[in-house]
């Protein structure tokens, strides 16, 4: 109960006392990435307001709440790819400008025209044109590591194949294998689990785990409530403004998914249910 | 009637033919590359937007200084170019019109003024000599010889460039979002592309014509998709394509003198495209349809083994 009304305060004292908890929490645990404060309007509709939150380091964070939440806005305003009204982005202690390399974006799988002519392992091999630079084309070693990156994600056999012609699950593990060519110590994902099979979301969570195994942190914009318990360290109630953040043992409560959800109060609670007993 | 093998000896004979021949070859070659990236970020018509709002330009350029030289001209194609651009980003940004109406109001706009100019130009005391007239179809063989330089050149410059930012113009047509992450300025790319454009439609405006510059960026890129399924091969196919089209164009429109280099250039593409669409390797409609003949035949092949082995 002291969360919700913690969390009903905003602003830059939340997030630090937020931090400051986290930090004690975990004993010393540093945050990779620290928004504060962030706001962002689209024409004059607010998307996101007063958005703090740091993320910890090593662990697999969900991003939830309902459609217009600004779940997505939020990811795409933190890498900087949509402008903000106000607020700061911080990762490993820098602007995100300054650490590009160290951080990689899984956009969404609608986001990209997927009869472009080329085939799936180029589209890894995109993941290195950040470390390239300009002008560098990509060669042999490059290659190499993108064919590892596909079979990290089970898509080795399909490296030569056109991507128009790979099912939606498998489109959406290119992208994943593009990330991984990124060699990134962040990462944000935007829904990877929508619309994919049952064995394309195992590989992906597969995959998440890995990456928190080495040490990397995983931001993911995440839509079924059910597995949030069972895939995510900690998890951003978000409406627009941060309704909870924290672990999700402690955060992914009833009272704030509630909150987060407001009418759609029914559904919240089934899911906090389902989430409940998926724990138990 | 001329006969073909005596038109190829002209061809080969006439250095300043020759020449001329070089410089459209260069012109479709570029105008194809440039064209393939166009298209995969569904901005074709750009190409033909610019080339039309360049008409009042070159018009201006004249009516203020008075001489008939492609420099000067070129100048001010492309003011009246980049004019453009800007005023279809304002009416996209600052209203809910969407781009392809914006580009058909400031097209027709400009071209409307450009056509009143020209008129004006036509109906004057030396303007009946400017040959400005020549710009709307385009008339390679008028072409002098430090003008054929200048387009050929700017044509090389602009081949080149596309393929040293081959990777950076890939991942701007592909996923720009993700270009952005990983840490390029798609707003300069979006400018050089931008940028390349427009210079391709003004080198190619007294060769080809205003009206139909720009089918030579769309025509050999869409042409190429239907033969390959990698953005390196069709970028290669596209600039041979537009360099078949700028030949051809350039050659049958100097040995027939009544016929303008831009239609005959244009239909050229257009032929290649016919070709494209039927017999294409990938999409072609042949093609296809071979595909799912076999298809069928395996279908019925497997089900006819099955209904042995059952039996």
């Amino acid at each position: 109960m002291t969360e919700a009304k913690h969390f009903r305060l905003d602003g830059l004292i939340n997030a630090a006392a937020d931090g400051l908890k986290s930090s004690m929490k975990n004993g010393v645990r540093p945050s990779v990435l620290e928004v504060n404060g962030l706001s962002t309007a689209y024409r004059s509709q607010t998307v996101l307001r007063d958005v703090s939150f740091a993320a910890p380091e090593g662990e697999l964070i969900a991003i939830v709440g309902p459609n217009g939440a600004g779940k997505s806005t939020l990811i795409k305003t933190v890498l900087g790819l949509t402008p903000s009204l106000e607020g700061s982005v911080t990762a490993f202690g820098r602007p995100i400008s300054q650490v590009r390399t160290r951080i990689g974006y899984v956009p969404q799988r609608e986001s990209v025209d997927w009869d472009f002519p080329t085939h799936a392992l180029d589209v890894v091999m995109m993941g290195r044109y950040g470390r390239l630079g300009w002008f560098r084309r990509p060669g042999r070693k490059e290659k190499a590591i993108a064919m590892e990156c596909l079979a990290g994600v089970g898509m080795e056999a399909f490296a030569e194949r056109q991507i128009s012609q790979l099912s939606g699950g498998q489109q959406q593990r290119v992208f994943l294998a593009r990330a991984l060519a990124q060699d990134a110590d962040l990462y944000f994902m935007d829904e990877p689990f929508a619309g994919v099979d049952a064995a394309t979301e195992k590989a992906i969570v597969e995959l998440l785990r890995r990456l928190r195994s080495e040490g990397k942190t995983v931001i993911v914009v995440h839509h079924d409530l059910a597995t949030v318990p069972d895939y995510f360290d900690s998890v951003l109630l978000l409406n627009v403004s941060v309704q909870a953040f924290g672990p999700t043992a402690e955060v992914f409560t009833e009272a704030n998914l509630q909150r987060t959800y407001g009418g759609r109060m029914a559904f919240a609670a089934a899911a906090a249910g389902a989430a409940r007993g998926a724990e138990l | 009637m001329i006969s073909l093998w005596d038109s190829i000896a002209a061809l080969a004979s006439d250095p300043n033919l020759r020449w001329i021949t070089l410089g459209c070859m260069l012109l479709g070659l570029s105008s194809g590359m440039i064209g393939c990236f166009a298209y995969l970020r569904r901005q074709s018509l750009m190409g033909d937007t610019i080339a039309h709002t360049a008409l009042p330009g070159i018009c201006v350029a004249f009516l203020l200084t008075g001489v008939k030289s492609l420099p000067v001209f070129m100048l001010g194609a492309v003011a009246a170019g980049i004019l453009g651009t800007l005023a279809i980003r304002v009416i996209t940004a600052r209203s809910r019109i969407k781009a392809d109406a914006a580009m058909g109001i400031v097209l027709s706009s400009f071209f409307g003024i450009g056509i009143v100019l020209l008129t004006m130009i036509q109906h004057s005391g030396d303007g009946s000599q400017s040959g400005l007239d020549k710009f709307l179809f385009g008339q390679a063989a008028a072409m002098v010889a430090s003008d054929v330089s200048l387009m050929g050149g700017v044509s090389l410059v602009l081949a080149v460039v596309c393929a040293l930012l081959f990777k950076e113009f890939k991942l701007l047509a592909f996923d720009p979002a993700f270009a952005k992450g990983a840490g390029f300025s798609v707003s300069l790319l979006d400018f050089l592309m931008q940028a390349l454009v427009v210079t391709a439609v003004v080198a190619g405006i007294q060769a080809v014509g205003v009206v139909l510059v720009a089918a030579l960026l769309i025509t050999p890129a869409v042409s190429a998709r239907f033969w390959t399924e990698r953005l390196g091969r069709m970028v290669v196919l596209s600039g041979i394509f537009g360099m078949a089209s700028g030949l051809l164009g350039a050659w049958i429109s100097s040995q027939a003198h009544q016929l303008p280099t831009g239609p005959v250039s244009v239909l050229a593409a257009a032929a290649v495209f016919l070709v494209s669409v039927l017999f294409g390797s990938k999409r072609g409609l042949l093609t296809v349809r071979l595909t799912r003949r076999r298809a069928r035949l395996n279908l019925q092949q497997a089900s006819a083994s099955s209904v042995k082995e059952a039996g």
